[in-house]
């Protein structure tokens, strides 16, 4: 039986936006042409929260997600809503269809019909309203619409009720807090980063390369000359080549992952296919360049068939001649390293054992800039996301962040590392890099900050002579001296494999939960909370030490000695 | 030099010249004579040398006479002193002699040359390369600065950036590799390469294609036949356009001219209704041709043929003709053609009518151009009469001027307001005629096609003729009473008494035009006329009863504005006195209300009343009539309230007990502080920033899902398993350099080391 006198009260969620007609019955219509004038009578001209601006969190002039306006008193439908209990969303669809009166929500009709003949829109069915004026008896009688409760199928989640109105949860933010030290203290707790040693090298490695193409592909050179291709997904050597005698300087892969070039201690540049030999082949390089002098480092274009060589100059070499198409020296000493932008391709940056960072333009096959450093840079590398940005591994134990355009004063300077900075390289989203220092750990910087969020050690790994971040951006590798590779998690406690969208949505709220209470002294102590080795950790506390003891401004008569900022302190010069 | 050197060197000389003894009477020539040079140099230094003996610095004059002992590469030097060779010095002697002339020019050239400067060395060549190159490459950076803020500034940032496309290779590529094995798949394949049935993406055997291709015969054939046609029809206008060329009839091409001269003029004038803008152009285009016309000597006297005219004109008449035809042709060709024919587009159509319509009508169409107010103020005064009323649509701006000059007409106003509706009058006029005059050409203008220069010419011709008549035309309506539009403009405020007398004819020429509009039923005049009386007549009647009251108002103003600075002058002094009064007081009052309530000490010590007050209190449970009396006046009794007076705790003393300046604040919860923010975090201001964030929850709690999701989406968003490559130009919109960077290197290799060694080695030779 259908009730003639449909008076349907707002659905629950209507004015929140979480209500939506379905099925077109004809009750959810009428409910839907009641609900603006209900809603303007009661006063709740208040636009659902999903309308309203949703602001971060972390930006500083915040107004709050919703209003909070906690005089206003509880909508008036918070009482005349009778949720859960009295309304089985289970009931069978006969006993739904039928609108039924309690005693109690009697009364509740009575006032919402009054307050309703207030509004504009009345809804009455012709026939009826006859019959009811000729018995002078007003039958007031409260429906629901079971679409507000009933689920469509068995597999969707149960509608929950919510009154979102702050005055019923006035511990909105203890209990906020309470979940984020709980999550904090859980990721301290799954912070398990070390996830393999690739094994195999009988020398120290010193360097390693990443696959353009495919993930699971990582090549090493290790200092008896060998190099060897890894599976990552197997954790495997799946090649090993006898490439070069003594060191292999440097390698680096092809832009499409055909190739790779290796440089040795033995004067030449060796080109090698990235499948290994067939059948019965021998493992011959595709083409060697015999140079003149050692090459210390390679590295090869971003998207042409070239690649740039270091050592006494930097050469760089058609990959189909013998001879270097153009070399480019200033300065007479050894450069250890080369790096392409990857962005404007025809940039390079060196840095060489006098202390130098050098900036070359392949274009115009001229250097650009040099800018000379308190100690010897061991490697750079550009930023993949920002053109002009590159960061520098300094022998002063800290990294360096420039500017390429302007660069008498670095962006930032990192500083964590307690001994020399041997390799850095960029994450691909280009907002953190991981550096490898001598001190036997790698540390994660993000860009824009000048402390460590992570460091990374192990007992047994020594120094860190080359780290390599992967291109799906989850995870570090590193080589170290004592003979392995090691791969870690980017985020230590992340989760590997396949997350369900609710474990996805927990996770990113207790991001945000972290993010938001991340300047509370408990969370932050724990946030922090790392386990050094005794050597870092006294090392640590001696430069402390060492450094407030040679803290000559504060020794000497005050205005005597300038005071000079961190950034500009470790710069000795820029030439033009 | 010292002066002691000098008279020893003088010394010196003295005894040389004892000993050599030169014999005085010979001639000082040193060309002549070697021998004799020595001591004539000698004596030569002697002389210097007491020169020197005045000054301190003074110049020596030497003089070469052998060669010096410094020969260098690029100049003479002049004795032994270094000093250089002037040029001077040495085309001194050529100035007498002419013959050497050229070489003197020469030399001159030689002097105001100026000398190349020394080229950088080679680091500082290498220094201005690098900074250039530097320059221009963080230049080619900086485009990047937009996208690297906005990247950092996102929200939210979701890598890989660009849209990866799926790695699925094409069908074809996989097939071809792949080789059918075992039988089965083999017998599948021959049967398949049997019909040949595609495998691959266009699922189309080759006959289908082929069929697909292959054109309809019917469409063909057709297709055919209209390019046959086509073909045919243009030969024959080719052979067509060939005979009519060969003609050598004079009057046939004549004729031909002509017909396209007026079909040209036609279709201007048609262009001019239908498209003004394009007629103009047109127009432009004569100019322009009579320009090109008037540059070059065509149709002058000084071409072969008019030279042999002109050689022949004093015999032959027909000569003489054909040479004044020439000339004529020249003037016609390059006279300048006057845009100010207004009644251009009427004489199209009303030509022929003008012949028998009265000048008066002519007026009336001009006035409805607007062109003439005065004449239409006639009308309208007059029409006043006859009152017909419709509703008025435009011109409510002259219709106002008018009413306002015939106002004036029947009460006596003062000189400057004439002359101030003088002037607006004039201006309104001046607008009315200037809009004409844009709505003109505009009007005037029309093409279609491009006609050749004759064609042109021939219609300037022609415009020039019907200017003539024009003009003519003017001169004689001018005659017979309407005033040219110019002279009108200049006349307006003499023509004001002039127009009074005038209003009887007026009545009479409207009588005879309503007359003449019955007679020849003209359409075109009489509805506008009409109309405009329509149009003014209602305006006039409002308008003129409000004019009257802004006067006076403005009357009353100014008497007020005139007495007011003898009013002011009187008042000045006390004013200022008082305000010198008025501003001490002022100060003082400021200051009282400023440190009204400041009594800073008061607040404090209340401040710590309140403090100490704030301790918790004794509680009084005494209940007054309670087992014994009550009312006013009684008390309980002390036992009952010892009994029933609860004291309260005594706390710890306070710690500020002792300190009559301070309060410290107890209400500070240590255990709750220990979970507290202590310092404002870095990008807050105010700590009511922070707070404000920390009171927005963002849990689904106490969100809807929706604005929870929009909460906690994440800052960076990265796929497993997708790699993420560098930012590329095309990633933002940006063009990528097309140009290799290879390239370039391989074009000049090593250009500095090459390029520098070059120019090191030609500076050298300098």
């Amino acid at each position: 039986r259908r009730s003639p006198l449909v008076r349907a009260s707002p659905p629950p969620g209507s004015a929140r936006g979480l209500w939506r007609p379905r099925r077109g019955s004809q009750a959810a219509r009428i409910c839907h042409q009641v609900t603006p004038a209900e809603v303007a009578s009661e006063g709740r001209c208040q636009p659902p929260p999903s309308l309203r601006p949703a602001l971060p969190t972390n930006a500083p002039a915040l107004g709050r997600g919703r209003d909070r306006t906690a005089k206003e008193p509880p909508p008036a439908s918070a009482g005349r809503q009778n949720y859960g209990a009295s309304q089985d969303p289970a009931k069978p669809a006969s006993v739904r269809s039928s609108s039924h009166v309690t005693g109690s929500s009697m009364g509740k009709a009575e006032v919402a019909c009054g307050r309703r003949r207030r509004g504009a829109a009345l809804i009455w069915n012709p026939s009826w309203s006859s019959a009811g004026r000729a018995t002078k008896m007003k039958v007031k009688m409260l429906s629901r619409n079971p679409d507000n409760y009933v689920r469509e199928t068995k597999f969707d989640l149960q509608r929950v009720p919510r009154n979102y109105d702050p005055a019923l949860h006035p511990f909105e933010v203890p209990r906020e807090y309470v979940r984020a030290l709980n999550a904090t203290k859980l990721e301290r707790v799954f912070a398990k980063p070390f996830l393999a040693s690739l094994d195999g090298h009988r020398d120290g490695v010193n360097c390693l390369a990443k696959h353009p193409k495919n993930l699971a592909t990582v090549l090493s050179g290790a200092c008896d000359g060998e190099v060897r291709i890894w599976n990552l997904t197997q954790r495997k050597c799946i090649r090993t080549i006898q490439a070069h005698e003594g060191f292999v300087r440097g390698i680096c892969t092809r832009f499409c992952g055909t190739s790779f070039f290796t440089v040795g201690d033995d004067k030449t540049v060796k080109q090698w296919k990235m499948d290994g030999p067939g059948y019965g082949e021998e493992e011959e390089p595709l083409h060697t360049i015999l140079g003149k002098t050692v090459y210390t480092g390679i590295d090869h274009h971003w998207k042409e068939a070239v690649f740039a060589t270091c050592g006494q100059q930097v050469d760089i070499w058609d990959e189909q001649r013998t001879n270097p198409i153009c070399s480019m020296t200033w300065g007479f000493d050894s450069i250890s390293s080369v790096k392409f932008n990857p962005i404007e391709t025809f940039l390079l940056g060196s840095c060489a054992s006098d202390r130098n960072i050098v900036l070359y333009d392949m274009r115009q096959a001229t250097p650009l800039k040099k800018v000379i450093l308190d100690m010897r840079t061991n490697t750079i590398c550009w930023n993949p996301m920002e053109a002009f940005i590159f960061t520098a591994a300094n022998e002063d134990y800290n990294l360096y962040t420039f500017d390429m355009r302007a660069l008498d004063t670095p962006v930032m300077v990192h500083m964590d590392h307690v001994s020399a900075v041997l390799d850095v390289d960029y994450s691909p989203t280009g907002k953190e890099f991981v550096s490898a220092s001598f001190d036997k750990s790698i540390r994660i910087f993000p860009v824009d900050k000048s402390r460590s969020r992570e460091v990374y050690h192990t007992k047994r790994m020594q120094h860190v002579i080359c780290v390599k971040w992967t291109s799906d951006s989850k995870y570090i590798m590193c080589g170290s001296d004592e003979m392995n590779i090691r791969l870690w998690k980017a985020n230590a406690s992340e989760k590997l494999g396949v997350l369900t969208s609710r474990e996805k949505a927990a996770k990113d709220y207790n991001q945000k939960l972290k993010e938001k209470f991340q300047h509370h002294p408990h969370i932050k102590r724990i946030a922090r909370h790392r386990h050094l080795p005794k050597s870092i950790y006294s090392q640590i506390q001696e430069q402390r030490i060492m450094k407030e003891a040679l803290n000559r401004i504060k020794h000497s008569k005050p205005g005597s000695v300038p005071v000079v900022s961190e950034k500009k302190k470790h710069i000795v010069a820029v030439v033009k | 030099m010292n002066a002691n050197q000098v008279v020893e060197s003088l010394l010196a000389l003295s005894q040389q010249e004892e000993l050599v003894d030169l014999p005085k009477d010979h001639p000082l020539s040193e060309s002549e004579d070697e021998g004799d040079s020595d001591g004539e140099r000698k004596h030569q230094k002697l002389l210097e040398a007491i020169r020197s003996l005045n000054g301190k610095n003074r110049q020596k004059l030497t003089e070469r006479s052998e060669a010096g002992l410094k020969v260098l590469e690029f100049n003479v030097s002049s004795e032994g002193s270094g000093e250089k060779l002037v040029l001077a010095d040495l085309l001194e002697p050529v100035k007498t002699s002419s013959s050497l002339a050229t070489v003197k020019k020469q030399l001159n050239r030689v002097k105001s040359k100026k000398v190349v400067e020394l080229p950088l060395n080679k680091e500082k060549i290498e220094q201005i390369h690098r900074e250039v190159a530097f320059s221009k490459t963080s230049q080619i950076l900086s485009k990047w600065d937009p996208v690297i803020l906005k990247n950092r500034q996102a929200e939210q940032l979701a890598f890989p950036l660009g849209k990866e496309q799926p790695a699925i290779a094409p069908i074809e590529h996989v097939l071809s590799g792949w080789k059918a094995r075992t039988p089965l798949e083999q017998e599948i394949f021959t049967l398949l390469h049997k019909n040949k049935q595609p495998v691959t993406d266009p699922l189309l055997t080759p006959m289908e294609k082929a069929c697909l291709q292959a054109m309809n015969l019917e469409e063909a054939k057709m297709h055919r036949a209209e390019l046959q046609r086509a073909r045919a029809r243009q030969s024959y206008y080719e052979a067509k356009a060939q005979r009519e060329k060969k003609i050598k009839n004079k009057k046939y091409h004549k004729v031909v001219k002509k017909g396209k001269a007026k079909k040209a003029l036609k279709d201007f004038e048609q262009l001019q209704k239908v498209n003004p803008t394009a007629a103009l152009e047109e127009l432009e285009k004569i100019e322009n041709a009579r320009m090109i016309e008037r540059m070059s000597l065509k149709h002058q006297s000084s071409g072969r043929w008019a030279k042999s005219k002109a050689i022949m004109a004093k015999y032959d008449l027909e000569a003489r003709q054909a040479m004044q035809e020439q000339l004529t042709k020249n003037k016609e060709l390059t006279e300048k053609l006057q845009v100010a024919f207004e009644s251009e587009e009427e004489e199209g159509g009303t030509k022929v009518e003008e012949l028998f319509v009265p000048e008066v009508v002519n007026e009336v169409q001009k006035n409805v151009d607007g062109l003439n107010p005065w004449m239409l103020r006639s009308y309208t005064s007059d029409t006043k009469e006859v009152a017909t009323q419709e509703n008025p649509e435009q011109l409510p701006e002259p219709a106002a001027h008018e009413v306002s000059g015939s106002k004036k007409e029947e009460r006596p106003a003062a000189e400057e307001e004439i002359l101030l509706r003088g002037f607006e009058e004039r201006r309104s006029l001046r607008k009315s005629s200037e809009l004409n005059q844009d709505a003109e050409p505009a009007g005037s203008q029309k093409t279609k096609d491009s006609s050749s220069q004759e064609v042109l010419s021939e219609l300037r011709a022609l415009t020039q003729k019907l200017k003539k008549n024009h003009q003519s035309r003017k001169q004689k309506a001018s005659s017979e009473g309407t005033v040219p539009q110019v002279q009108r403009e200049e006349a307006a405020p003499e023509e004001e008494e002039s127009l009074l007398p005038e209003r009887p004819e007026r009545v009479q020429t409207l009588e005879e035009l309503g007359k003449e509009d019955c007679f020849q039923n003209k359409g075109l005049p009489r509805p506008v006329l009409e109309g405009q009386q329509s149009e003014r007549t209602p305006n006039n009647w409002p308008d003129a009863p409000k004019e009257k009251k802004k006067e006076q108002m403005i009357d009353l103003q100014n008497l007020l504005t005139t007495q007011s600075p003898s009013m002011r002058s009187l008042a000045v002094p006390t004013t200022i006195e008082e305000l010198e009064d008025e501003e001490e007081r002022d100060q003082r009052q400021m200051i009282k209300e400023a440190f009204a309530g400041d009594d800073v000490i008061r607040d404090f010590l209340k401040e710590k009343e309140a403090v100490e007050a704030s301790k918790p209190k004794d509680m009084d449970l005494i209940l007054p009539g309670w087992g014994e009396w009550g009312g006013v006046g009684l008390k309980p009794s002390a036992k009952k309230r010892r009994r029933f007076l609860i004291k309260a705790p005594e706390g710890p003393p306070r710690k500020d007990k002792n300190l009559p300046n301070v309060i410290i604040n107890e209400k500070r919860n240590i255990h709750a502080a220990a979970h507290q923010v202590r310092v404002l975090p870095y990008p807050f201001i105010h700590h009511q920033q922070f707070e404000r964030t920390m009171q927005t929850p963002i849990g689904s709690t106490w969100n809807t899902q929706r604005a929870f999701q929009k909460l906690t989406t994440l800052k960076v968003i990265t796929k497993p398993g997708h790699i993420i490559k560098p930012i590329k130009a095309e990633d933002v919109g940006y063009q990528s350099s097309s140009r290799s960077d290879l390239s370039v290197i391989q074009r000049n290799p090593k250009q500095i080391t090459t390029h520098h060694k070059k120019q090191l080695k030609e500076n050298s030779v300098d």
